[in-house]
């Protein structure tokens, strides 16, 4: 067995100049022909793990104990000159993100050929080029071998990023989260591609991701990061199947599926930040099985059952996946129609010309219904909020609220108008004003909009803040101080503020990792139910879409295909556009156990 | 001319940059035609009179009245402005009023001077910048650095004639190294005593340099910090070509935009340097000119430096467009 090993880690530590540990502990084997999935939320180390596995790290960082063993060669026992000429070579790297990491200025054949004449010049020859272009499904013309990274779309730049990846057909290839940044269907066939390679290439994958569901489809085994440290490890259908890690059932719990309408559930507390780690356990604050011993004595990884390891005292007591039904809320009788959008076309103009967007698009938003509109990055999802609220001027179409037509631009809408629809933008980091702490802001909506006293409005804050599980003293802080879920609330809070009628929410969940996005989804569920709001829901994610909407509606290329009752849309789609969003969406096959052999 | 690479524009071009060549020379063209009204209008019809200036208060209004008819002054503008254009366009600048001769003859020879002068501050600034801003941008906070970064700050800080001084003090008066002022006999290249060229240029450089290295350092800590240079690292290519084909080549092209300002920089500062060390090229003559009130010296000097500077924008916007493959290819409009 051992020689079919291509990488081995063993006891890794990577810490800051500072001595605070981001990678501890980790112990790793992957054989040839096999994949290896890295799982963990921010924070977790997984990308710093992934950079130590080339033995290289980022400014600021040092590898500080352990070894690295690729194709038998430890190399943090090199020089810095004999671990470069391992890298690329016999571990290779593909990035998150190819369009920042090919370089601008050099054509794709030739940043190829760069690799190869350091590695390998015997084979640095146009037909090596075109060979490998070939080996990861792109054309090897002379036209497309002399484009620049620019000139390729996103798919076909992660396509070129794995080519350089295999060119010197290396041992072991590293891919950090290599299709985060693109749309599902592109995902899907790069995701085809890895595993097509894996089978007939005999390399030794390790895929990290932040996404559950994307490495159940990919990898062999899973390794499950948090705080810097492997909580479990093992197969991946047994994983996913019964997890013995409290966190990795959190985790499998608080990801939403398509194919099943559960609510997520979050995972309570916020992420251990590093330098705080605790003496103990390092999930043991946030854990619902938590003993004693746990604040004390750190757990070690242990291997309990056949190829399972797993660290916690207690997973015994580890409960089985067993996911809540989702609420459906009780619907009022009439479901009288509030938001009401009719042939409405918008676009952009550029030299004269207007370029539409969107085209006769016809929705309703009845009261106290939720309405997901879903659709790939450039399907016009965001211009259509942005019409809504009144900062896209549509070029044809109106837009009803409660029987009132609205106008186009929101400075041309009463108050009151404006006051009912309300907006939360995708990017929280973004969307808050940095310099005001976030009670200010959240305040401002109640004064101008409901036109309370700045008492009354200070006193409405409060109660937002609690209602969406906020401590008092956040209203103090600035947007910097609170993580991403906390910012993500606030805008929420923002928003609430206003007393709408209706909340358009962009993108909301994207920015955030899958267990804080449950507990965001949750709060949702739970204000519909409360307040009675009406909510329109514009995703990418079919799984957060199963989670919140009563009604989908598909839009493609700026048209809507299909539209009805969620259950209807993503369990037998009519269109064959919501067929491919349905197929390619990246799901657990949880109870099932199908997954990877 | 204008109307010709108009018309051109208009017709089929297969190649995306020539079309952009095209348009921005059509621009410079435009442009420095607007330049001339604005000096043509600045020099003869704001203040006074041309006649009024070379004669002094004190001369009678009949001797400025023989000057203006002399000088043609007495014709509208318009039409004065129109003769100046054409004259220029067939190189004819009118004549000097201090040398009585073709003001093109009183400037050839400056020309060749000034541009011996700010040629060599080039020639040596730009890649002298590259190298240290390059080595300084690799190491960033070490000690090679801080040497580079810092000695670059008191240069930005201290006025070129202020380091002309110093350098005359220091090189020419202390040490007796260099002659102290720059004096060509006429008639003759300052190429042949190069060691009157040392300090002009090394003041120009000085003053130039400083900048160019900030920015080119400051564009390669950058880039060395962008995901392509780690994946390059990551790619294990030798750490030269890291530097060289990642690091540097895509932190050119803002610092070519940089170096473009500080050329037309050294066309401004060449006045004073030309000025402190005595120097015969244009600012010498430009300051000259002035003082003597001969008003079409002054015209044509003003127009030359400003094509000059409309020629150096066009080759940079060309530059950086070469740089930057996205630009290239998309026919930048």
């Amino acid at each position: 067995m051992s020689e079919r090993v291509a990488i081995e880690v063993r006891d890794l530590r990577i810490e800051t100049r500072a001595g605070a540990a981001i990678v501890e502990g980790v112990d790793l084997a992957v054989e040839r022909g096999s994949i290896l999935g890295l799982v963990g939320e921010s924070g977790s180390g997984k990308s710093t793990l992934a950079l130590g596995l080339l033995g290289y790290c980022q400014a600021g960082l040092r590898i500080a104990r352990g070894a690295v063993h690729v194709d038998g060669t430890d190399l943090l026992a090199l020089t810095d000159a004999q671990v470069r000429s391992h890298r690329g070579r016999d571990i290779a790297y593909v990035p998150q993100d190819p369009q920042t990491a090919l370089s601008p200025a050099q054509r794709i054949g030739e940043q190829i050929h760069r690799i190869l004449r350091r590695h390998a010049p015997e084979r640095d020859t146009p037909e090596t080029v075109a060979l490998v272009l070939q080996r990861v499904g792109l054309p090897a013309d002379r036209d497309f071998v002399r484009r620049f990274p620019h000139q390729l779309s996103g798919g076909q730049q992660q396509r070129v990023a794995i080519a350089m990846a295999i060119a010197c057909e290396p041992a072991v290839v590293v891919f950090d989260e290599p299709t985060t940044g693109l749309d599902v269907v592109t995902q899907a066939r790069i995701l085809d591609e890895i595993r097509r390679l894996s089978g007939e290439s005999d390399v030794a994958m390790i895929y990290v991701s932040h996404d559950l569901a994307v490495v159940a489809e990919i990898a062999d085994r899973v390794a499950v990061m948090y705080g810097g440290r492997f909580l479990e490890e093992g197969a991946t259908a047994d994983v996913l199947q019964r997890p013995l890690h409290p966190y990795t059932a959190g985790l499998i719990d608080a990801i939403p599926d398509h194919r099943r309408f559960a609510m997520p559930r979050g995972v309570p507390g916020v992420a251990v930040a590093v330098g705080e780690r605790p003496a103990g356990c390092i999930f043991e604050a946030r854990c619902a099985l938590r003993v004693p011993n746990c604040a004390v004595e750190e757990p070690s990884l242990d291997v309990v059952l056949p190829g399972r390891a797993v660290r916690c005292f207690e997973w015994e007591r580890t409960p089985p996946l067993a996911r809540p039904e989702r609420v459906e809320p009780a619907l009022a009788g009439d479901a009288e129609p509030l938001l009401r959008i009719e042939a409405l076309s918008a676009g952009y103009s550029a030299g004269g010309s207007t370029r539409l967007v969107l085209r006769d698009i016809d929705l309703t938003v009845a009261r106290g219904r939720s309405v997901a509109l879903v659709g790939e990055s450039g399907s016009g999802k965001t211009t259509l909020a942005r019409c809504i609220i009144g900062l896209h001027p549509p070029a044809s179409g109106a837009i009803r609220l409660g029987g009132e037509d609205l106008a186009p631009r929101a400075r041309q809408r009463s108050l009151d108008a404006r006051r009912r629809i309300q907006l939360v933008f995708q990017n929280p980091y973004d969307s808050l004003n940095p310099r005001q702490p976030v009670g200010r802001q959240t305040a401002w909506p109640a004064r101008r909009l409901r036109g309370l006293s700045s008492t009354d409005a200070d006193g409405e804050t409060l109660r937002l803040l609690d209602l969406l599980r906020l401590p008092a003293r956040v209203a103090q802080r600035y947007p910097h101080e609170l993580s991403g879920g906390e910012r993500q609330r606030v805008a929420i809070a923002r928003a609430l503020a206003a007393a709408p009628d209706v909340l358009v929410c962009d993108e909301i969940t994207s920015a955030l990792d899958v267990s804080v996005q449950a507990a965001v989804l949750e709060l949702l569920a739970e204000l519909r139910s409360a307040l009675g709001l009406s909510m329109l829901f514009i995703s990418h994610d079919l799984g957060v879409v199963a989670a919140v909407a009563d009604d989908v509606l598909v839009l493609d290329r700026g048209e809507i295909c299909e539209a009805g009752p969620a259950r209807d849309v993503l369990t037998a789609p009519s269109a064959e556009y919501t067929r491919q969003l349905v197929e390619a969406a990246p799901a657990l096959e949880g109870s099932d156990g199908g997954g990877a052999s | 001319m204008a109307e010709a690479l108009r018309s051109s524009d208009g017709e089929r071009q297969p190649n995306p940059f020539i079309r952009f060549l095209w348009r921005r020379l059509a621009v410079g063209v435009v442009l420095a035609v607007v330049v001339s009204v604005v000096i043509f209008a600045a020099t003869d019809l704001l203040p006074g009179d041309a006649a009024q200036a070379i004669l002094g208060k004190t001369a009678t209004p009949e001797a400025v009245e023989a000057l203006r008819v002399q000088l043609g002054l007495d014709r509208p503008a318009v039409q004065r402005y129109g003769e100046w254009l054409g004259g220029i366009a067939q190189g004819d600048l009118g004549d000097s009023l201090s040398t009585r001769g073709p003001v093109t003859e009183a400037i050839s020879g400056r020309v060749v001077n000034s541009l011996i002068l700010a040629g060599l501050a080039a020639l040596i600034m730009i890649p002298l910048s590259l190298a240290i801003g390059a080595y300084a941008g690799t190491r960033p906070g070490r000690p090679g650095d801080l040497v580079a970064s810092g000695t670059s700050l008191v240069f930005i800080a201290v006025p070129e004639f202020v380091t002309a001084a110093f350098l005359i003090l220091i090189l020419a008066i202390g040490a007796d190294l260099l002659p102290p002022v720059s004096i060509v006999a006429p008639g003759t290249s300052p190429l042949a005593t190069p060691a009157i060229l040392v300090l002009p240029v090394l003041t120009l450089l000085l003053a130039s340099l400083a900048h160019n290295v900030r920015m080119v350092r400051a564009g390669v800590i950058e880039t060395m910090h962008s995901p392509y240079v780690q994946m390059a690292r990551l790619n294990g290519l030798s750490e030269r070509e890291v530097v060289f084909r990642h690091g540097l080549r895509n932190a050119l092209p803002p610092a070519v935009q940089v170096i473009a300002l500080n050329l037309q920089w050294l066309i401004g500062g060449i006045v004073i340097v030309e000025f402190v060390f005595q120097y015969p090229g244009v600012g010498q003559l430009l300051t000259q000119a002035v003082a003597l009130r001969d008003i079409p010296l002054v015209q044509a000097l003003a127009i030359l430096i400003a094509v000059l500077y409309i020629v150096i924008n066009i080759v940079t916007d060309l530059l950086v467009v070469l740089l930057v493959p996205r630009l290239r290819t998309a026919g930048a409009s």
